[in-house]
């Protein structure tokens, strides 16, 4: 099977029904999208399906084909980091950093939507959870992502 | 029995166990040259620091970094005596060595209120611990000690290592090390000249260690105090960190498990057939109980969600044992009956005790409960092993190598000498990855499948239904006011199992057979916060009844403080509102004496006032200390469809001298949303002696939508560092407690915290 991949073709050959997730981190290397809780609730998996935030974990990597898929190893252009991850360590938001892979997808995926997205939309597009409690600085780093984008422009 | 019987017993105990290993010399955490690994082409200088061929200061850290800032405010304190700045700096996880051993994390636990700390008694049995400490070789990272630990031998090390930089320097241009000063990744002469640390490498070799160093005066700090970006950030924004789960090594094999879903279950029998079947499967393995895990089935497989799809195809037989009735209801009742039936374990007793209530004009009473509660570290429980030539090797997300090596080399039948442990970056730790339950089943699974590595993991639902639970535990408050309506006694006694005992039954089985009776009676972890507490009356006691049950209990973070915080400050608001005096006021009247825990409340209550509260809104108080630090949090609460909502939490702390403010903030921030959560959400439930809670669905977890804003405002100070990963974590249920008396006058004793009809 082929997989259009942070903007690269891989071929890879999943057992039948293997979630994206696993396909991603056992069988291709790519580690920096977590598992959690395999059900689709914490966010912890989540990467890029066609610009839309999804959680890998219940995506069936047989379904991802023919779209395009981008994981927190592909967010960054090169040696230039995205918006986000400049702003994520502006404002220091990791503390254990599990959950820290995803939460910046949903947040690329929210900022991708709404160039300067409310709180109420922030609210609803981070679903991701957080044991470490990241969220203040998350919210306060993805405005100013959007601050920054936004001048930018 | 009295507590003093009972302290000096342990004490006895501790002598007993430091003369059985013979007299030990005094010894020094400063280390040597050949502590650290080494690596061509640079040069350690102590136990703690290398210079690399680059230039690079590698510190070593003993603590592992779980989202807490060590890999930052550790390096941090070598640093500024070095003279470097973190940029020239690379942090390396510190091997397993006596000099890395958790000395705090001992002394910080003896059963002794801050009152007595000076006395005689507490500083020689302090000392005694202190020696243990370092003959265990403790390499724990718990109780907020970091820091308090790694205070004086870390700015040691930097001492040291600067001098011996200094005299290198000297030597190449024949002058005197005061001549000289360590500068931007360079020495420098006071004439210009300077020198890259990389070229004194050479040199360095022949520097001898220094015997003594001097500590720079606080006021010369340029690093400590400040906002320094961590470490770790950069690699955690892209994907780069490696946590155990990432670790993948040439061949590995990965393992999924179910364990005996009752608690004291047995495995009857299990068919390995159906799963063998299925493609990938190398092995089905069965799996003892070991180090307090369950009984468990396990399947390893080329990745695992093969293994964890064929687990499924198994029909295992479990014999669900002697706790098949056991509910939670059942457990409540037995701490009820216990409360009142038993004195317990007088941790205090000041003044009159007890009997000083008989003169209260107004006596306040008042029964409080909290219930068991999950870690649910993001991270589920992993452990990776390889067994080659009757070597082991081991990668794991813990907080306690020294104790994972112990229970490693039990599990394999070798030696401890033969074992290597690798600590990786953990994915939360809370108090959960002060277990090592997983690590006999890996140790097993990798033998089973040698000489090729293993990765267990293990599900959400697994991690979830075999935590090591916040103990449940009940309280009886009563306190005493006399005519003028002045608060005089304090009587608070509480009932629930004791950890301590419980965790070295399964760690050192030996140590707790020796030491149980004490060590379990003189467990302070199931008062603290209550016999300790600061408020001052004249007459007080705090006792504890133990009541052991088969429900496996663990450190959770702040650990008794967690519930006995929410007792406490809820029980002071409530003689507050007796004596007609505002929360505020009251608190303040029992602080008179307490400058430092009277500051901390001034700062937050004056910049709570900043801002106006909004409509339909009140706000309630909490001032906890704990770890070494006082936290006073202030939250502002509104009820939105019957629901309760916190919009705001305004934090002070007193945690001494200020390491990193930036990180302090951080872990305000993370112990407010932790016990939060827990307020709001937090309860495991057991029917049939099964934990009911299964995963994030039903094992909730606080949102960013219903996370308040945090403001955190730290209290100058030059006191000793206190800990700041677990203290933000206690008062933040009872403030809101207690701004939900004041918006709807109920008063809510029981966590979570539940409006009735919500």
């Amino acid at each position: 099977m082929e997989l259009e991949l942070n903007g690269q073709r891989v071929s890879v050959d999943p057992p039948p029904g293997m979630p994206l997730l696993w396909v991603l981190r056992d069988l291709l290397g790519l580690t920096g999208t977590k598992f959690g809780c395999g059900i689709g609730a914490c966010g912890a998996c989540t990467v890029l399906i066609d610009g839309r935030a999804v959680p890998s974990c219940v995506v069936r990597a047989a379904d991802a084909k023919g779209r395009k898929i981008l994981t927190i190893e592909g967010l960054a252009s090169g040696e230039t980091l995205h918006v986000l991850q400049r702003a994520w360590i502006g404002h220091q938001v990791p503390q254990c950093g599990y959950c820290q892979s995803g939460m910046l997808m949903a947040a690329a995926a929210l900022l991708a939507r709404h160039p300067d997205p409310t709180d109420a939309q922030i609210d609803a597009a981070i679903s991701n959870l957080c044991r470490c409690g990241t969220y203040p600085r998350v919210r306060a780093a993805i405005r100013a992502a959007a601050q920054t984008d936004g001048k930018s422009k | 029995m009295r507590r003093r019987s009972f302290i000096l017993g342990g004490i006895g105990l501790g002598g007993a166990l430091i003369v059985g290993w013979g007299l030990l010399p005094p010894r020094s955490r400063l280390g040597t040259r050949e502590t650290l690994p080494p690596v061509a082409g640079s040069v350690a200088l102590n136990g703690w620091i290398r210079v690399d061929a680059d230039g690079t200061i590698a510190i070593a850290v003993p603590r592992s970094e779980m989202g807490q800032g060590v890999y930052t405010a550790l390096p941090m304190l070598a640093a500024e005596e070095l003279g470097v700045g973190l940029e020239r700096v690379r942090v390396e996880q510190a091997p397993l060595d006596a000099i890395f051993g958790n000395v705090a994390v001992l002394t910080a636990n003896l059963p002794f209120p801050p009152d007595e700390a000076q006395t005689v008694m507490v500083r020689a049995s302090e000392w005694i611990v202190a020696k243990l400490a370092r003959e265990l070789d403790l390499q724990i990272t718990g109780g907020s000690t970091s820091v308090r630990d790694a205070w004086q031998p870390m700015r040691t090390a930097g001492a040291a290592a600067r001098e011996m930089l200094l005299a290198a320097a000297a030597k190449r241009w024949n002058t005197a090390p005061s001549q000289c000063r360590v500068a931007d990744g360079v020495v420098r002469h006071l004439d210009g000249r300077s020198v890259p640390l990389q070229d004194l490498i050479g040199a360095l070799r022949e520097v001898p260690l220094p015997s003594d160093v001097r500590l720079k005066q606080m006021r010369y700090f340029k690093l400590l105090g400040r906002p320094v970006p961590r470490l770790d950030v950069p690699d955690k924004v892209t994907g780069k960190a490696r946590f155990g789960i990432d670790l993948r090594l040439p061949g590995m094999l990965f393992a999924a498990l179910r364990a005996s879903p009752t608690i004291g279950g047995t495995l009857r029998h299990v068919d390995p057939g159906p799963a063998l079947a299925q493609a990938g499967v190398v092995r089905v393995s069965t799996l003892p109980a070991a180090a307090g895990s369950a009984p468990a089935v396990a399947v390893v497989a080329k990745s695992w969600w093969l293994a964890q799809q064929a687990l499924a195809k198994l029909r295992i037989d479990w014999d669900e044992g002697p706790n098949g009735d056991m509910s939670t209801d059942w457990l409540f009742a037995r701490l009820r009956g216990a409360l009142g039936a038993e004195e317990g374990f007088v941790f205090l007793e000041r003044g009159d005790g007890e009997a000083a209530l008989g003169r209260a004009v107004q006596l306040i009473e008042a029964d409080y409960r909290a219930p068991y509660l999950a870690h649910a570290a993001l991270e589920p429980m992993n452990c990776t092993a390889r067994f080659s030539n009757g070597r082991l090797e081991i990668w794991a997300p813990t907080q306690v190598p020294s104790v994972l090596r112990h229970v490693a080399a039990r599990a394999a039948g070798i030696g401890e000498d033969r074992v290597k442990v690798n600590v990786t970056l953990l994915g939360g730790g809370f108090g959960r990855r002060l277990e090592v339950d997983f690590v006999p089943q890996a140790v097993w699974l990798a033998r089973d499948v040698a000489p090729a590595p293993v990765q267990l993991i293990w599900s959400r639902e697994e991690d979830t239904t075999h935590d090591f639970y916040r103990p449940a535990a009940v309280a009886k408050m009563k306190g005493g006011l006399d005519a003028s309506g002045m608060p005089f006694a304090l009587v608070a006694k509480i009932a629930s199992d004791a950890i301590v005992p419980q965790y070295l039954k399964r760690t050192y089985p030996s140590l707790a057979a020796a030491g149980g009776p004490v060590l379990g009676a003189t467990d302070k972890t199931t008062v603290e916060g209550l016999f300790d507490q600061p408020y001052e009356f004249e007459h007080s006691r705090c006792a504890h009844v133990e009541r052991h049950s088969p429900v496996p209990i663990g450190f959770w973070r702040s650990v008794g403080h967690s519930y006995n915080a929410f007792f406490m400050e809820s029980f002071i608001d409530e003689m507050a509102y007796a004596a007609k005096r505002e929360p505020l006021d009251f608190r303040r009247l029992l602080l008179a004496n307490r400058p430092r825990h009277r500051a901390v409340l001034e700062l937050a209550a004056a910049r709570t006032r900043l801002r106006r509260l909004g409509p339909g809104r009140a706000l309630g108080v909490a001032l906890h200390e704990a770890f070494g630090s006082i936290v006073a949090q202030i939250a502002e609460v509104s009820l939105e469809n019957g629901a309760i909502r916190v919009h705001r939490v305004v934090c002070a702390i007193d945690c001494g001298v200020t390491v990193n403010p930036q990180i302090v903030a951080q872990q305000m921030e993370s112990g407010v949303v932790f016990g939060l959560t827990a307020a709001l959400y937090g309860e495991i439930t057991i029917s049939g002696g099964r934990v009911q809670q299964r995963s994030f669905p039903d094992y909730r977890m606080l949102t960013l939508a219903e996370t308040p804003s945090i403001e955190t405002y730290i209290v100058p100070s030059q006191a000793a560092p206190g800990g700041v990963g677990e203290a933000g974590t206690p008062p933040i249920a009872p403030a809101v407690a207690n701004a939900l008396f004041r918006l709807t006058g109920r008063r809510l004793r029981s966590l979570p915290l539940r409006l009735a009809g919500s």
